[in-house]
């Protein structure tokens, strides 16, 4: 068990390696950059800039000096917004998008979990045909769009929620920027609990512990919930890579201060130091979750270990 | 019908006596083709899907409004049949149906395009790891699985700041990104393949790998390849309206739908058609091709029901 999570920490760290390599070499050998303005820069101007962001050095050199910043957590300075550095505009809106996120995982993994264990018990009534029909909503619908009309919906037309915005330790700007992270997460864990469940239901021991008259809750609670529930811990890694990318979408729509927003808005400016800093920074979170999911999933199924 | 005891003739027509009565022999595709007939859900999404791409090549040309004609006396006006707007104009006074239909194509085209790169590398890269098996295939598959934790759409939008947003990279870039799901599949298809007779045979007379994998596997592929293609268009479809969204796709005077919501968006409570007229077509085609998509798995792997 050990041994699986050292060898499975090991090959993460290369990869983080190799993603940070060709995005550097990637974002800095691309045509253009955050110093082309309407106007050209005065040489002296644009020497002293190129000296400042280490521009003037060679290609490797930069890239070791990069390196070595960012084993010290260090991301060098934002190329655009002068004066904050790449690791301070991070810390400003990385807990919040790590708060949205595990909040959306959350609400959705044990909305799902619970809608797909109803639908599979109540196979082909109504409760299924109406969580089958939420569900294909909740995927089909882009997140874009769907946050876009609740959006509308509930904020602009009913007044119910708050359009957008934030300001810390307000839960209910936070209802729909959760809801529709969760909802096609939820929806892609209820399908998967539903069709595991079905399987589960059907199989010899659960008609065993059927007849011998175990009551419908106990023999869910004990027998079928468990197996049913292991495609969705095989999901999960996936599924928090989605959680995190739909936060781009979700903190521009509502205009909330995450690192999803800093990503667009450095991207769309050619801030390439924001640029490099949240990238690596989102895939390395994304390691990291995949990482925990895996030894999680091989803790729950021997089998894979030893695979 | 030559000769002269006539015995051709009455041959022939016992033959064709025959052929009438015998049952009509049937080929996996016709098989196929009625199961996914049968499917109504199916079949409807492809009325639907036909109707929207011809009404989105053809109908330009029937409306009285280009995409990018300004008509100055009808900006911001709700849908007006008398004038031809019958969707409404934009901000620019420039004709929602038209926009929307332009922006249709553009999607279309999109999710063509980039399908069409995703199939090719997919098939590639998945026959060769499955096909010369053991550590090449441990090695391109390790990287697959990279490829996946990796949040994909983040490198979209670094290849597309890069390069610049022309639509031509945008279907590459997509493509390029999105062929991961389809080597796994090509791969496992191409592991059972392998093993069979007939590549064998093929073997043994001296075919090259290459030529092979091919000649006599890659044909072999064309039930989950089409399925998965199916299913790849409505993710680029969503990915490339993704990338518009936020500003990162086509460029104006051309639209896509990605683009037409988000400049819809803002002023849906004032003009309301700009957003629903858009969002209507997309929700609509994604749903056609999730459904068809399904159909179409149903119909060429019965087993897995």
């Amino acid at each position: 068990m050990f041994g699986y999570a050292l060898r499975r920490v090991l090959t993460a760290i290369p990869i983080v390696l190799i993603t940070i390599t060709v995005c550097f070499f990637i974002l800095r050998l691309a045509p253009g950059g955050p110093f082309d303005g309407e106007r050209a820069l005065p040489p002296d101007v644009m020497k002293n800039l190129r000296a400042h962001y280490n521009l003037d050095q060679p290609l490797l050199t930069q890239y070791l000096i990069y390196l070595g910043g960012v084993l010290r957590g260090d991301f060098g300075p934002s190329m655009v917004m002068e004066d904050f550095s790449v690791s301070r505009l991070i810390s400003i809106g990385l807990p919040f998008t790590l708060m949205l996120g595990f909040s959306a995982f959350v609400v959705g993994t044990i909305g799902g979990m619970l809608a797909g264990a109803v639908a599979a018990v109540n196979q082909n009534k109504w409760p299924d045909y109406l969580l089958v029909a939420i569900v294909l909503v909740g995927i089909i619908i882009p997140n874009f769009l769907m946050a876009n009309l609740v959006q509308l919906f509930f904020g602009v037309y009913l007044h119910w929620l708050p359009v957008g915005g934030y300001h810390p330790g307000s839960l209910i700007h936070l209802v729909l920027p959760i809801f529709i992270l969760a909802l096609p997460h939820g929806g892609r864990v209820a399908r998967l609990v539903r069709g595991s469940m079905i399987e589960v239901l059907g199989t010899n021991y659960v008609r065993t512990a059927r007849s011998k008259g175990l009551g419908t809750r106990l023999i869910l609670a004990r027998h079928a919930l468990k197996p049913a529930l292991l495609p969705v811990v095989s999901y999960l890694g996936p599924g928090l890579s989605y959680l995190l990318t739909g936060s781009l979408v979700v903190e521009q729509v509502f205009a909330l201060p995450g690192i999803g927003k800093y990503f667009i808005t450095a991207a769309l400016n050619r801030d390439y130091g924001l640029v490099l800093g949240t990238t690596i920074l989102y895939v390395f979170i994304i390691l990291a979750l995949n990482l925990i999911v895996d030894v999680l999933y091989a803790w729950l199924d021997p089998k894979v270990r030893y695979r | 019908m030559a000769g002269i005891t006539g015995k051709d003739a009455a041959l022939t027509a016992y033959a064709d006596a025959l052929a009438a009565q015998a049952p009509k022999g049937r080929s996996l595709t016709q098989d196929a083709l009625r199961r996914l007939f049968n499917n109504k859900a199916a079949l409807l999404s492809i009325f639907v899907l036909t109707a929207i791409v011809l009404f989105a090549y053809i109908g330009p040309y029937l409306l009285p409004w280009a995409y990018d004609k300004i008509d100055w006396a009808g900006i911001r006006k709700p849908p007006d049949w008398a004038k031809g707007h019958y969707f409404g104009t934009d901000q620019n006074g420039r004709d929602m149906l038209a926009r929307t239909l332009q922006g249709t194509q553009m999607s279309l085209l999109v999710a063509a395009v980039a399908t069409g790169v995703s199939v090719v590398i997919g098939i590639i890269y998945g026959a060769i790891a499955g096909y010369f098996g053991g550590r090449i295939d441990a090695v391109m598959m390790r990287f697959v699985d990279i490829m996946y934790a990796l949040p994909y759409i983040l490198f979209v939008i670094i290849l597309v700041v890069i390069f610049g947003r022309s639509p031509v990279l945008l279907f590459v870039g997509i493509g390029c990104l999105e062929w991961l799901t389809m080597a796994r599949i090509v791969r496992g298809q191409t592991l059972s393949i392998k093993q069979r007779e007939f590549i064998e045979a093929a073997k043994a007379g001296g075919a090259r790998p290459f030529t092979i994998i091919f000649r006599h596997i890659v044909p072999n592929l064309t039930g989950p390849v089409v399925i998965y293609a199916t299913l790849t268009i409505p993710e680029i479809i969503i990915t490339e309206s993704f990338l518009s969204y936020l500003g990162l796709g086509v460029q104006e005077p051309q639209t896509s739908l990605g683009t037409l919501i988000s400049f819809g968006a803002p002023v849906a409570e004032a003009l309301p058609w700009m957003l629903y007229t858009p969002a209507a077509i997309l929700v609509t085609m994604l749903l056609c091709f999730s459904y068809l998509g399904d159909g179409l798995r149903d119909a060429l792997d019965p087993k897995d029901r």
